[in-house]
């Protein structure tokens, strides 16, 4: 199914959430709306769903204008942070209430019940009441229902970020199986940039109101197009460090200098703002040209199966991303390595000058061996 | 946030305006009729405009009424609030004794009003009531017909045996919603148990205490069935609180237009009193914001 | 401060005696927590974690074992007699009292003079960063500075034996959290009190504790350091719980002196091999997914597998592989920027990072 926004704003009271945003989502694919917590998403997708009527723009459909069609009137599914479930129904009664509503024949609710309890894995729970249930079966109950209806529109609102990290670790590679798999149209608002990633398809970042980038999830995660998009999809935070090119030198964060790299060769003397993701800020040099800082931890936080040390240095605040687990003392002196290869420079205007990933849509730029692979 | 507006919905809620006209609206409007007008019988009315109201309003019996009823809800309030407070403190809080409690607390609640009357009525009576007799035995000469005190005695303490337990299970509940991690902290911090009440109990008691003074204050201030069936408004005009005036004129003497004035009035000073309440109460919360 | 000694605890809810085996909330527990120590008791909720907790703070007394504190029996003594403080889930201040009056407050219960009263609580709204709003009600202060106050009324105190912290970052902004991480950081470095965290986040416990303590079903399954806890499990469940994704797991038997599975074979050392040869085990292999080696020729060592997906996370890659013919599925990280086979790679397990299970029990 095909949807585009056009030109649509949304003010409430005064405050304006969403800024003439126009934008079309891949017809039967997996949509991404990646931002910050009041970036819109929601708005966006209350739009979409027939909740809300923008105050100016329009939603075509199929090429059709259906801006004012309700909630009823579309043909949509919509997944919510908090685990919404109808709590005096069975499972199964759930999952089947949206059939039953459109009144389908019994054998087909009941095929259509089993079949998408099975690919959420909660097959053996039918009888059980939600609150019989943990938050993860609970979520699970709650996308089922809005699968089961097989709606050309799902919407989904940040479904996991009420659930504990393993859980989330589950059902994010699960669900990456089912978009795949689906024929509808899929919308899925999150603020964080490693469940993006993981999900693929098509990233829309908005911030503060505005649609900031669209494109391939890796293309834009690996080019983004200015500063804020770096920002809010970056996590840890990327690092930004101002400088300056003068010739054949590059010179960051004060005393860190280094020759120019290849991918700066286009760029114009003058003064940049350098962008390096916090894995290409290493513990130990990745490469001969890389340059070093000394500095001191400021707080080493661990995710997952990374370590993230916080390391400052005479003002300057810099993420170091760390594979594997490992600890540090506050205050302790580190040096960090930053390879000119891997910056990001952004122009006056915060937009993006040059990538060290090449312009969207190449091959990454650098082909080193790293980690395990094998040349 | 601006929803799908839906028409519809306005003629589901058709019923209730129709029951609310005839509740309250319409006998208001025959209420506001009445206090504007004058009949001498014979279906002849005469329009007198505000003469009512300032007939009523410079009435000395209005004065002394409105005088005594605020002198009984203030007493009222005075004992019940505090007293109500006091015994939820200290009910249990869990075993089989909180359910028998709570219900032997419950019963004078479900009491009719008549019937409270006719209880403290003979409760006190000094020939057959146990109280009455009782204190005779002791050498206290208790006597609420004559004496107007014991009279006030008597209907005060009536109104706090009737009433306290509605602050206490208010008050109950709101001591329940408390979270336990506030008594341990309390106790982590080393707080007396006075401190407890200060500083925790009594600040998250604040919105059900309100709803208790509001209740406690509009009921006793509007109070008509149990003073008039224990004193009749007596000894002399003693225990004639607002009600019972008013009653007086538009049933006894037949005064409608006086007593239509008497209660728009009457109406207007409960409602102001309620809106100084709240209004003072929401501005110390609005205060502890800033 | 104080070193607390947890000997022979156990708790059960159904009281001393009527308790079966399934009814302890808290199986039997030798368990020590050094002066000074940053410590987090990590766990899914029913784990027990939060009444081992309560059985520091005195809100439960065991139905087993004593409690001591530096030597002193507290096994019996309530929470108030115990110089312990605690931060809430939920913010817990008094809704009425300034910031100032709050931070004060268990030193004006314990009667010091009004001059060490104000002494000591500037110097704890300095540490954390509260003096701006000592005069403010502490009501209308945000979730984490109302956290940061819970905090400082154990901190004026010198007498505190240990903080206990109840899962204190539920409420908080996520932008806020790793600010007030730092912070326990800070104060833990600076004063070195005994520390006791509890949590279900992996992550908050990693970052927060010099020593965590895993719990699953009311026992505690390992206590060690995060680099402990990732590198060398003691259970699987450890495993999986640490890290993301977690520690790969293949259920083997042996065969002389291998470990044989769908999809191949690999060798034991023979320390190892004394240990499980002979008992009737449930065997698994474990392999965390980032020194999962892929390759995309044979060699040594080497197992034939089959790629299934790759995620692409932009800091790496994650590899869905089945091993041999539709055997076990291994995950694997991959550099970014890592050449990787089309479909059929090859697999080596490298033995320095290879773990052995005997009925979930690592084998070391």
């Amino acid at each position: 199914m095909t949807v585009t926004l056009d030109g649509v704003t949304k003010t409430v009271a005064g405050e304006t959430h969403l800024y003439g945003m126009s934008l079309s989502l891949v017809p039967n694919g997996l949509n991404v709306l990646l931002g910050p917590t009041t970036a819109g998403k929601t708005s966006i997708l209350r739009l979409l769903a027939g909740l809300d009527r923008p105050t100016a723009g329009r939603v075509l459909v199929e090429g059709a204008d259906r801006t004012t069609a309700g909630v009823r009137d579309r043909d949509v599914a919509m997944v919510y942070q908090q685990f919404i479930n109808y709590p005096a129904f069975s499972v199964y009664d759930n999952i089947a209430a949206p059939l039953r509503r459109a009144r389908l024949p019994g054998p087909e609710i009941d095929r259509r019940v089993r079949d998408t309890a099975a690919l959420l894995h909660i097959d053996h729970l039918l009888d059980r009441l939600p609150g019989q249930l943990s938050g993860g079966q609970q979520q699970r109950t709650a996308l089922a229902r809005a699968l089961v209806k097989r709606a050309r529109l799902l919407l989904l609102d940040e479904p996991l970020v009420n659930l504990d990290y393993k859980l989330r670790e589950e059902l994010r590679t699960e669900l990456r199986h089912i978009f795949q798999t689906g024929g509808a149209t899929v919308v899925y608002a999150t603020t964080e940039p490693q469940e993006a990633l993981l999900l693929g398809g098509q990233a829309i970042v908005v911030d503060a109101g505005r649609v900031l980038q669209i494109g391939e999830m890796v293309d834009v995660y690996r080019n983004p197009a200015s500063v804020r998009v770096g920002e809010v999809f970056s996590d840890p935070p990327i690092n930004l460090i101002a400088g300056r090119i003068a010739g054949g030198e590059v010179q960051f964060g004060g005393e860190m200098r280094a020759g120019r790299p290849v991918h700066f060769a286009g760029l114009a003397d003058g003064a940049y703002r350098f962008g390096v993701r916090a894995h290409h800020v290493d513990l130990a040099p990745a490469g001969p040209g890389a340059v070093s800082l000394s500095g001191t931890v400021e707080l080493s936080e661990i995710s997952g199966a990374e370590t993230f040390v916080h390391v400052r240095h005479n003002g300057l605040n810099l993420v170091s991303h760390e594979e594997g687990v490992h600890s540090f003392r506050l205050g302790e002196p580190v040096t960090v390595y930053v390879d000119p290869d891997r910056l990001y420079a952004f122009d006056a205007a915060d937009r993006l000058a040059a990538s060290p990933h090449g312009p969207a849509g190449a091959a990454p730029v650098l082909a080193k061996t790293a980690g395990a692979g094998p040349a | 946030m601006n929803k799908v507006q839906n028409n519809r919905a306005w003629f589901l809620i058709l019923p209730v305006f129709v029951l609310v006209a005839f509740s309250a609206i319409i006998p208001l409007m025959a209420v506001v009729n009445y206090s504007v007008q004058d009949s001498f019988g014979g279906g002849v009315w005469i329009f007198v405009g505000t003469e009512w109201f300032e007939s009523v309003l410079a009435d000395e019996r209005l004065h002394d009424a409105l005088g005594r009823q605020l002198l009984f809800s203030g007493l009222v309030l005075a004992i019940q609030i505090p007293l109500g407070v006091m015994i939820a403190l200290t009910l249990p809080t869990r075993g089989w004794l909180v359910p028998l409690c709570l219900i032997v607390l419950a019963l004078p609640l479900l009491v009719p009003f008549n019937v409270v009357g006719t209880i403290w009525q003979l409760f006190a009576r000094v020939d057959i009531g146990l109280l009455g007799h009782t204190l005779a035995d002791l050498g206290i000469e208790f006597n609420y017909t004559d004496d107007p005190l014991h009279a006030w005695i008597t209907v005060v303490l009536m109104d706090v045996w009737h009433w306290t337990p509605l602050v206490v299970l208010l008050c109950y509940s709101g001591l329940r919603a408390i979270p336990p991690a506030f008594y341990q902290a309390a106790r982590i911090d080393g707080a007396s148990r006075y401190a407890t009440f200060r500083y925790i109990e009594l600040p998250k008691l604040r919105g059900v205490l309100t709803i208790a003074v509001l209740l406690r204050f509009m009921d006793s201030f509007m109070i008509f069935t149990e003073p008039f069936v224990v004193t009749g408004g007596g000894p002399g005009n003693a225990t004639n609180f607002l009600s019972i005036v008013l009653t007086n004129w538009a049933i006894e003497r037949r005064d409608l237009g006086p007593a239509a004035a008497f209660s728009i009035i009457y109406f207007l000073i409960v409602l102001l009193i309620c809106w100084m309440f709240y209004t003072a109460i929401t501005r110390i919360g609005q205060a502890d914001k800033r | 401060m104080a070193r607390i000694v947890l000997d022979g605890v156990a708790h059960s809810y159904a009281g001393k005696g009527k308790a079966k085996a399934d009814d302890y909330a808290l199986r039997r527990l030798d368990h020590v927590w050094e002066d000074g120590g940053a410590y987090a008791l990590l766990g899914p909720s029913g784990c027990g974690k939060t009444t081992l907790l309560n059985v520091i703070s005195g809100l439960i007394t065991p139905s087993e074992g004593r409690v001591l504190f530096d030597e002193r029996d507290v096994t019996r003594l309530a929470t108030e007699q115990r110089n312990i403080a605690q931060v809430f889930q939920f913010p817990v201040i008094y809704d009425t009292m300034t910031v100032r009056q709050n931070l004060g407050f268990p030193l004006v219960n314990r009667g010091l003079p009004a001059d060490r009263i104000a002494a000591r609580v500037g110097e704890v709204a300095e540490m954390l960063d509260l003096s701006d709003a000592l005069d403010r009600r502490a009501r209308n202060l945000s979730a984490d500075a109302k956290q940061k106050i819970s905090l400082g009324r154990g901190l004026v105190r010198d007498d505190v034996a240990a903080i206990l912290f109840d899962e204190p970052l539920t409420v908080i902004d996520p932008h806020v959290k790793w600010q007030l991480r730092r912070k326990l950081k800070e104060i833990h470095e600076r004063f070195h009190r005994t520390l006791v965290y509890v949590t279900h986040d992996q992550n908050e416990a990693l970052t927060f504790a010099d020593k965590v303590v895993v719990m699953l079903d009311g026992q505690v399954l390992q206590v060690g350091t995060p680099e402990e806890l990732f590198e060398t499990p003691s259970h699987t469940f450890v495993g999986y719980f640490i890290g993301s994704p977690g520690l790969n797991l293949i259920d083997c038997t042996l065969d002389g002196g291998d470990a044989v599975f769908r999809g191949g074979r690999i060798a034991l050392d023979d320390d190892r091999l004394a240990r499980v040869r002979g008992r009737n085990v449930a065997l698994k292999l474990g392999i965390r997914p980032r020194y999962v080696e892929v390759l995309d020729r044979a060699g040594a060592e080497t197992l034939p597998a089959q790629i299934n997906d790759v995620e692409d996370l932009g800091t790496h890659r994650l590899v869905d592989l089945a091993l041999g013919d539709g055997g076990p599925v291994i995950r694997a990280m991959v550099a970014e920027d890592a050449a990787l086979p089309a479909d059929a790679a090859f697999l080596r397990f490298p033995p320095e990072r290879t773990r052995l299970f005997a009925d979930d029990v690592l084998v070391a």
